[in-house]
């Protein structure tokens, strides 16, 4: 009950604010005064309306995971997007094989089993991608210097990056 | 006659040495993710879509390829269902019904190969139906204008959100948020910015396989990680196989059954495998009545949901090539290859481009053929795979993806918002809110809009013009009828629950 209000409260705000961000679209000549705003209007209305009816007609709540594994989920989610900024100063062997053991140890805790399955993961990829995909350019090995590497982390705190 | 030449031309593009390799390496490939519990056809074509780009790979032959695996991953499916207990996808979910039972019994081997079978006629019989069907919806498509697209879309919504989730509001909001996103970027009349909240990176728009692999691919790592894997090791030992001719005299009549249900099924805009194979199960289930012991482990328990699941993935690509509107999940997925490729589907594809549309159709009946000889003696092979224990299969499956997006785009952007998506389709599934809608949403937002557009510039905003045609008229009505009809329905049309130990 309370997850579906929750989540049609998410997202009535968010289609609130949806409506309200197309209202601003700007127009010109070309486009017509209308147009452009009217479909953006349309879904944002719709929108609105369906997430009145899941608060008003909620389902039963579903079974959320225990603190621990939200602890776990969000490790995880950490894990990926500094891959995803890492990626371009280090190349892919590293990040992979790191990311690669967390994930694996994430999903089936024994310390030794997952850096194996991490490392040979990033191998046998670097492998397949490199020599078998013909897409050396996109896993090269990198080797960053310390401003490049600052440059790719500083993307993920709020207000530094760019 | 012209339909023979028109399959004499697609053979001559589908039959070089080098598209049969990548059917059979497609087929393979498709076939294994097919059986990977957690990765459906959806997530098996999202993820190589990437990777197929990098490879440079020319229209025709990526889409062979991921024909190929599309597919060999709803035959593998069948796998998973039979020997786990767990269904690779949801269509696949029928197939448990009777074919964990049959397996318990000893007989996961016939099981197996009959499944096999059963998948063959329906893709079979589906596929010629297409041949037949196809031509003639597209001239049908020549009389759509802007207004019948518009409804046209709109059907594919609401008989989706209507027949495929349990809760049309949620299903309906999953559709605002894919074509919410859709909206995201430069307008292609003015040449201004929308709803980028002024980020750069967003002026393209977001890409569509970047959501496609995040909420499928990245979203199923975190389930694993929720569950720790529990349930991903082989639960029914398979000794051997051998050919059961006379479960497969026995269920001939149900496979032909289900195959016509399947492809009907497949054909609606919007309503897909899933409905195929429930329709098709149900319906022989009330022919059997009483005492055909559905849901103990009989045959005709798995020859029917299996042939109409393959017959529906076939009846969905119908829609999907005449008037570009897909019909399930991973004919959504199809779409976003063709229009990565630069291909429009719709009629004009037919009259343009035969080249690829009957290139695509033989290139199907290919794959039919190297599946079915592919998977009775292989399918000891493809059983050993079923036991990648999910410690190294979900993270590998994260590194493709993440990799293959990063070949596609290179921006880091590109891969934060893959992990957003991965989070968002967490959080959806976990709330019964379908990912399928979400995915078409984004797909077909642009052209949704741009249909209703010219609608309202050649009426001079008159919204009327929304229902002047029979055609348009018939579509809404439709449409209000798909979406709002399953809400009486499901007393009646309740999903039988898959058995448990």
């Amino acid at each position: 009950m309370a997850s579906d209000r929750i989540f049609g409260l998410i997202t009535l705000i968010t289609a609130a604010a949806y409506i309200a961000a197309a209202t601003q679209i700007q127009t010109n000549f070309f486009s017509g005064e209308f147009l452009p705003k009217l479909f953006p209007l349309m879904i944002g209305g719709v929108a609105a309306i369906c997430s009145l009816v899941l608060i008003f007609k909620p389902d039963p709540d579903p079974d959320w995971p225990m603190a621990r594994t939200w602890g776990n989920l969000l490790v995880a989610v950490v894990v990926l997007a500094f891959y995803a900024v890492l990626m371009t100063p280090l190349g892919f062997i590293l990040p992979t094989a790191v990311a690669a053991s967390i994930l694996s140890y994430q999903i089936s805790p024994n310390a030794k089993r997952a850096v194996l399955a991490g490392i040979g993961l990033s191998l046998g990829l670097f492998v397949v991608f490199k020599f078998v995909l013909m897409l050396g350019n996109v896993v090269a090995y990198r080797s960053p210097t310390p401003a490049k590497l600052w440059d790719a982390i500083s993307i993920l705190i709020p207000f530094v990056g760019h | 006659m012209e339909t023979l030449a028109n399959l004499a031309l697609g053979f001559s593009v589908a039959l070089s040495p080098y598209t049969l390799m990548l059917a059979v390496v497609g087929c393979f490939i498709g076939t294994i993710i097919g059986a990977l519990p957690g990765l459906g056809p959806s997530n098996g074509v999202a993820i190589l879509i990437p990777i197929s780009f990098a490879l440079g790979l020319d229209a025709t032959a990526a889409l062979v390829l991921m024909t190929a695996v599309y597919y060999g991953a709803m035959y593998g499916g069948r796998i998973s269902s039979i020997l786990l207990n767990i269904p690779g996808d949801e269509p696949a979910l029928m197939t448990t019904l009777d074919g964990y039972p049959m397996a318990k019994n000893g007989e996961a081997g016939n099981a197996l190969v009959l499944s096999g079978v059963a998948s063959f006629v329906g893709a079979f019989l589906a596929t010629v139906g297409l041949i037949l069907l196809a031509p003639v919806l597209a001239r049908v498509a020549f009389l759509f204008g802007p207004a019948e697209y518009f409804a046209l879309y709109l059907l594919a919504f609401c008989t989706l959100g209507g027949m495929a989730s349990n809760n049309q509001a949620k299903s309906a909001i999953a559709a605002c948020i894919g074509l919410g996103i859709a909206m995201i970027g430069v307008d292609s009349s003015s040449g201004l910015p929308r709803l980028t909240g002024g980020n750069l990176h967003l002026y393209d728009g977001v890409d569509f396989l970047v959501a496609i692999v995040g909420l499928f691919a990245i979203a199923e790592l975190f389930f694993f990680i929720e569950s720790h894997g529990k349930g991903s090791s082989i639960g029914v030992v398979l000794d051997k196989v051998s050919i059961p001719w006379k479960y497969i005299r026995q269920t001939f009549p149900t496979m032909l059954r289900s195959s016509g249900v399947g492809f009907v099924a497949g054909v609606l805009p919007g309503a897909g495998a899933s409905l195929g194979s429930f329709l098709a199960y149900m319906t022989e289930k009330s022919i059997a009545g009483e005492k055909g012991k559905f849901g103990t482990g009989v045959p005709k328990g798995i020859a029917a949901p299996e042939a109409g699941n393959n017959a529906a993935a076939g009846g969905a690509l119908v829609p999907m090539l005449t008037l570009g509107v897909p019909g399930s999940g991973t004919t959504a997925v199809l779409l976003a290859l063709l229009m990565t490729l630069n291909i429009t589907p719709g009629p004009t594809l037919f009259r343009d481009n035969p080249d690829v549309v009957w290139g695509l159709i033989a290139s199907l009946l290919i794959a039919n053929v190297v599946l079915l000889i592919m998977n009775v003696p292989m399918v000891k092979i493809f059983v050993k795979i079923l036991s990648v224990p999910a410690w190294i299969l979900l993270p590998g499956v994260t590194m493709i993806s993440t990799t293959g997006i990063f070949a596609l785009t290179g921006s880091y952007f590109d891969l934060l918002m893959l992990i957003g998506f991965g989070v968002l389709g967490y959080f959806l599934r976990k709330l019964d809110v379908p990912t399928v809608p979400v995915i078409l949403g984004i797909l077909l937002g642009g052209n949704m809009e741009d249909a209703l557009r010219r609608a309202m510039t050649l009426s001079d905003g008159d919204p009327t013009y929304l229902f002047s045609s029979p055609i348009a008229i018939g579509l809404w009505i439709a449409a209000i009828l798909g979406f709002v009809a399953p809400m009486f329905l499901r007393g009646i049309l309740k999903k039988p629950q898959a058995v448990t130990d």
